[in-house]
């Protein structure tokens, strides 16, 4: 079919300078007076219509059957494929969206897990800083509490051994004096000295 | 083609000659209806060749193609409406076969075959017919109520009925006339203004060259609007087998 009309359309075209020498060669060869397209006495005046009629049917044989169908599928191509790639590029907006959003509830769940591993450690942490310490605390008051104690033993056993040299001098001097000893009046005498100072 | 003489022969354009010497004369194939069947090739070659490579991205061709389809089709569906589809291949067809003679017209020694008023009456007596028959098909008899409008005043039917048929029938006539006397009426003044260089020109010497600028130059911006004329007459011939054909189809 497009192959006939191709050839068909290079002929006219072909045509076209031998209509031109044919239209100046003939000048006049129907002519008659006033304008020629009132002259319907002319044989080729409704000869040209009739010729007419047959392209003019042709033409719209044509475009109906062929031309105009196959513009249309065309058409309809064009328009069915920009929708498909519209649709397409819609649905793809949609997987970013969802994955921007998945990623974005991915990223949320990692920063509340490190935020509560951060809590965790420092919790923890300061448990054992606490513990650390208070045992320290223990330690120190123990080794305060032993420290304290030997204080009071040695105190004791000095206050044992200032009774016995209070004793030995006091009896010393009560033998310079009267020239005799009498140790337990003297020992009695001290302790009631020490007792009445608070330190027997 | 130049002027015999001094007379201005602006007509003889329109004379009709045998196309291909004996060829044409044993069958009565004119020079014009060989410009009618070289528009014949070139719209086909347009549409069909122009969209046989079914580009998603279309060539100039398939885009001059598409938006010639587009734009009848606009009109048709424009002022039938849906069901206009029917006859869009029609007015189609007519639109280009009209818009081609037209333009064809318009290049150096070629036919204008829209300047006979044989042609454009034939044309238009076509629509006319198509337009009565789709009426009648759709509407019946009732298609005669065209001529009575509802609503109007019974007393004025003997006055209105007249008009309306009249109007009806003077469609074909003004349709036809509208474009066979712009096409004439331009090829004339081009043809006269073309006189008017070589007569001026070939007159007075040198002083006669420069006047024959003056032709010359109205003869160019005159090509110029006869192309458009040529676009617009094809478009309203187009535009009113549209309307006429939404009047048979919804009756006003």
């Amino acid at each position: 079919m497009t192959k006939t009309i191709r050839i068909a359309t290079l002929l006219s075209l072909a045509a076209l300078p031998a209509m031109a020498q044919v239209a100046a060669e003939h000048p006049g060869a129907t002519s008659s007076a006033g304008m020629p397209q009132l002259d319907f006495g002319n044989p080729w005046t409704i000869a040209q219509v009739v010729w007419m009629l047959i392209i003019f049917g042709a033409l719209y044989y044509v475009m109906a059957q062929y031309a105009l169908p196959q513009v249309a599928s065309v058409l309809e191509a064009r328009r069915a494929r920009i929708e498909g790639d519209l649709e397409s590029a819609q649905a793809a907006k949609r997987q970013a969206d969802a994955a921007l959003a998945e990623h974005q509830s991915a990223t949320a769940k990692a920063r509340a897990e490190a935020q509560a591993a951060i809590a965790g450690a420092t919790q923890k942490a300061q448990a054992e800083a606490s513990a650390r310490s208070e045992a320290l605390n223990a330690k120190l008051a123990a080794q305060i509490d032993a420290a304290e104690t030997q204080i009071a033993t040695a105190r004791d056993a000095a206050m044992g051994a200032l009774r016995q040299v209070a004793t030995d001098t006091a009896d010393a001097l009560v033998t310079r004096l009267i020239g005799r000893s009498d140790s337990t009046a003297v020992a009695a005498a001290v302790d009631r000295e020490l007792a009445a100072r608070g330190r027997g | 083609m130049a002027a015999e003489g001094k007379a201005i022969d602006a007509l003889s354009q329109f004379e009709l000659a045998p196309f291909l010497g004996a060829v044409g004369e044993s069958v009565r194939f004119s020079q014009s209806n060989a410009h009618m069947l070289l528009a014949f090739g070139l719209i086909t070659a347009l549409m069909l060749w122009g969209t046989a490579r079914r580009a998603i991205i279309p060539g100039r061709l398939q885009a001059l193609a598409e938006s010639g389809y587009e734009f009848i089709y606009g009109i048709v569906e424009g002022q039938v409406g849906s069901e206009g589809k029917r006859y869009f291949p029609f007015v189609f067809s007519i639109f280009m076969f009209v818009l081609f003679g037209n333009m064809l017209g318009l290049l150096p020694f070629a036919f204008t075959y829209t300047s006979h008023i044989a042609v454009t009456f034939a044309l238009a007596a076509l629509v006319f017919i198509v337009v009565t028959v789709v009426a009648l098909a759709i509407h019946g008899t009732h298609f005669f109520s065209y001529f009575f409008p509802e609503g109007a005043p019974k007393a004025l039917a003997p006055l209105i009925i007249p008009i309306e048929i009249i109007s009806y029938l003077s469609r074909p006539i003004s349709l036809s006339v509208r474009l066979f006397a712009n096409m004439v009426a331009g090829h004339v003044m081009l043809k006269v203004f073309a006189t008017f260089v070589v007569m001026i020109g070939s007159a007075a010497g040198v002083l006669g060259l420069i006047g024959a600028v003056l032709p010359m130059a109205m003869n160019v911006a005159l090509v110029g609007f006869e192309i458009l004329v040529a676009f617009l007459q094809a478009y309203v011939f187009a535009i009113l087998t549209s309307i006429y054909l939404h009047d048979a189809v919804h009756l006003h």
